[in-house]
């Protein structure tokens, strides 16, 4: 199993690559260190989102209220800083982390207790967080100039000549990478979605453990916003609209399997950055960025495509036919 | 694999496994599908009830004639969704096919084809999105939510590619019938089309075996190959069936509309699934019916009507759609829980 992985994450590594040096021939100022730099930078709130939503993918959920979770915190903690400029960041970003877990585990709540589907509870929370901040904000824009310099400067803030907004994609690629191979709790995530039934009669409970990814979905999310806001200087109702599937189409592309227990924070980390390097690159080798949205589908539709071919040759296959027929939604 | 996605939690177990198909319809079977029915008719009465009192101008002719132009167009789409989602599949591209086919229509009225023609572009170009759908999900095996959330993005993208930040504005004259014409009175042709085909969808699905396949399907796939149903075909059937209402509605957004941007419907495909829930569908596959879907069509068109006329605005509507959607699905499993 481990060195079938290494081989996705390496094909998956030498697509970036060919994406890369296609570039470069194109532009060659693309990959200069300096600017791979600042495409990691741009991608980072995508990898903190995408390792959110590899978790509850892992335990065989999704949460379609990552964007709207990002934009609701972000919001949030924007309006907060209007009100009270001179609040350390410490203070902030403990708000952030705090309503997104919060706001993670309303969603959690639903699935874990009332047994409700997560695609219907996420689809519902989705349109209820925008709504709500609408209600909060009055449809207002929280503007650059009604924030304080200190929010702002804090994704900027570099250390090592790395803006702190990478560092934080790091710090949470790190906490993942060790929560998801090094606990009991991770390894629990991955039997969940391998096998509900089997993880139930080993002793872990089914649903407590999706109750928990979906809280640790929403405290990245809730990360994600703050950065977000201070980033762009702006919070709107819209922000990260459709954000959502970017996350979803990062993890696809990374080697998650939709019908959980299967991907690696490595493959989520090259698939959001196979992502973001074509959304960075299209500008610049002159294609139309309205291109953008054709090729990440493309992009998924293929990646979903290997995935299956790859995975299809693990299981037992009794009848084939039925294995097609008999895709979870 | 059908197995292991049921009786896990407490609440699971307690309830009648969706997945088991009786030989025969028991009383209390009905009864059960009666009362979601009910529920959702008494929901849809109380909306209606207090539209009446919130505003003077709910209760005429005309203004109720145009609060179903709110649902007709998702309604079109929730029949061939409903069919979708109780055989176990999902997709999510349906807005994006409306994006697709409205621009190839506009790109063929722009040319100076005429109504005939412009009805079977957009009804063409539906059928062909629905196959490339059933072809990745049915020849290839792939999981529908992901195939469509990628065809979500490449058939809009396409649409963006063609149209970029333009738009198309010149459709004929008579065009413009499919969404703005009445047959008579107030009844717009809309609704006409929406009844029809509730009436047909209904036959389709609760009258034919091919209705009675799609249920078989949903409950255990497997189980329906042994007992020679061929499941690929019906799923390839059902994403074409899908794809076709989409553009049946792409035409009728476009034709009311009376213009394309490449952002026509955006997010309507959650709209329609949240319809399609609402009206007591499974979103895990072998329960539902059509006359629960027309009457959630009818209680989210009543709701969305309703506060538009008291001025709340869009996305206030949406927390209720949403609280609407969570709150009618939980309630019944809290009160089961309570009874113990």
């Amino acid at each position: 199993m481990i060195p079938f992985r290494l081989t996705r994450e390496v094909l998956l590594a030498f697509a970036l690559l060919v994406l890369l040096v296609l570039v470069a021939t194109r532009f060659p100022g693309f990959v200069a260190p300096s600017n791979l730099a600042a495409v990691f930078n741009d991608t980072s709130a995508l990898i903190i989102l995408a390792l959110g939503q590899f978790i509850v993918i892992l335990t065989r959920c999704i949460d379609l209220s990552v964007a709207a979770n990002l934009a609701l915190t972000g919001m949030v903690c924007a309006l907060l800083n209007t009100v009270a400029p001179d609040l350390p960041i410490v203070f902030t970003l403990g708000l952030a982390l705090a309503l997104g877990a919060t706001l993670g585990a309303v969603n959690g709540f639903f699935v874990w207790k009332l047994d409700i589907p997560p695609i219907v509870v996420t689809l519902g929370t989705m349109v209820i967080f925008r709504g709500i901040i609408f209600l909060i904000s009055d449809g207002q824009w929280v503007n650059a100039h009604e924030m304080s310099p200190r929010f702002t400067a804090f994704p900027r803030y570099e250390i090592l000549g790395i803006p702190m907004l990478s560092w934080c994609a790091v710090l949470v690629i790190a906490l993942v990478y060790v929560l998801v191979t090094r606990t009991s709790l991770g390894r629990s995530f991955f039997a969940v979605g391998g096998n509900p039934h089997a993880a139930v009669y080993t002793g872990i409970d089914v649903g407590r453990t999706q109750f928990l990814a979906f809280v640790i979905s929403g405290t990245l999310a809730g990360l994600a916003g703050y950065l977000w806001v201070s980033r762009y200087a702006v919070a709107y109702v819209d922000i990260a609209g459709g954000f959502e599937l970017d996350v979803v189409a990062a993890c696809v592309i990374g080697g998650a399997a939709i019908s959980g227990g299967a991907g690696s924070v490595f493959g989520i980390v090259l698939g959001a950055l196979f992502l973001g390097v074509i959304k960075n690159a299209l500008p610049v080798v002159d294609i139309s960025p309205f291109w953008q949205l054709a090729i990440s589908g493309s992009a998924i539709i293929i990646a979903v495509a290997l995935n299956a071919r790859s995975g299809r040759a693990k299981g037992r296959i009794i009848l084939r036919k039925a294995e097609h027929a008999h895709e979870p939604v | 694999m059908s197995l292991s996605e049921t009786a896990l939690s407490p609440a699971a177990t307690q309830r009648r496994d969706p997945r088991q198909i009786p030989d025969r319809l028991t009383t209390r079977g009905q009864r059960v599908l009666k009362s979601w029915e009910a529920l959702l008719l008494l929901v849809g009465i109380a909306i209606f009830i207090a539209n009446c009192f919130a505003s003077p101008y709910f209760l005429s002719p005309w203004s109720l004639s145009d609060a179903t132009f709110n649902f007709t167009e998702k309604a079109m789409i929730a029949f061939a969704m409903a069919l979708l989602i109780i055989s176990g599949e999902i997709d999510l591209s349906v807005a994006a096919i409306i994006a697709l086919a409205s621009t190839a229509m506009g790109a063929a009225a722009t040319a100076g084809f005429g109504t005939p023609v412009l009805v079977g572009i957009g009804l063409g170009t539906g059928l062909l999105c629905g196959v490339f759908n059933g072809v990745l999900v049915t020849r290839l095996g792939l999981p529908s939510i992901v195939v469509t959330i990628g065809t979500m993005s490449l058939f809009r993208g396409l649409s963006y590619i063609v149209l970029g930040d333009g738009a198309y504005r010149g459709y004929p004259e008579s065009f413009a019938f499919f969404g703005q014409g009445y047959v008579f009175w107030v009844v717009s042709f809309e609704f006409v089309l929406f009844a029809v085909l509730a009436v047909i969808f209904t036959v389709l699905l609760h009258k034919t075996n091919f209705g009675r396949a799609v249920f078989s399907i949903g409950n255990n796939a497997t189980a329906s190959l042994f007992s020679g149903v061929r499941v690929p075909r019906v799923k390839m059937m059902l994403f074409l069936l899908t794809g076709v209402m989409s553009g049946v509605a792409a035409i009728c957004l476009t034709s009311r509309l009376g213009s394309t941007r490449p952002s026509i419907g955006l997010g309507m495909e959650l709209e329609v699934v949240t319809m399609v829930v609402l009206g007591g569908v499974s979103i895990l596959g072998g329960s539902g019916s059509i006359p629960g879907v027309v009457i959630a069509a009818f209680v989210l068109g009543l709701l969305t009507f309703g506060l538009g006329l008291l001025n709340v605005p869009g996305i206030v509507i949406s927390i209720f759609t949403g609280a609407l959607l969570i709150g009618v699905i939980a309630l019944p499993r809290l009160i089961q829980k309570w009874r113990g």
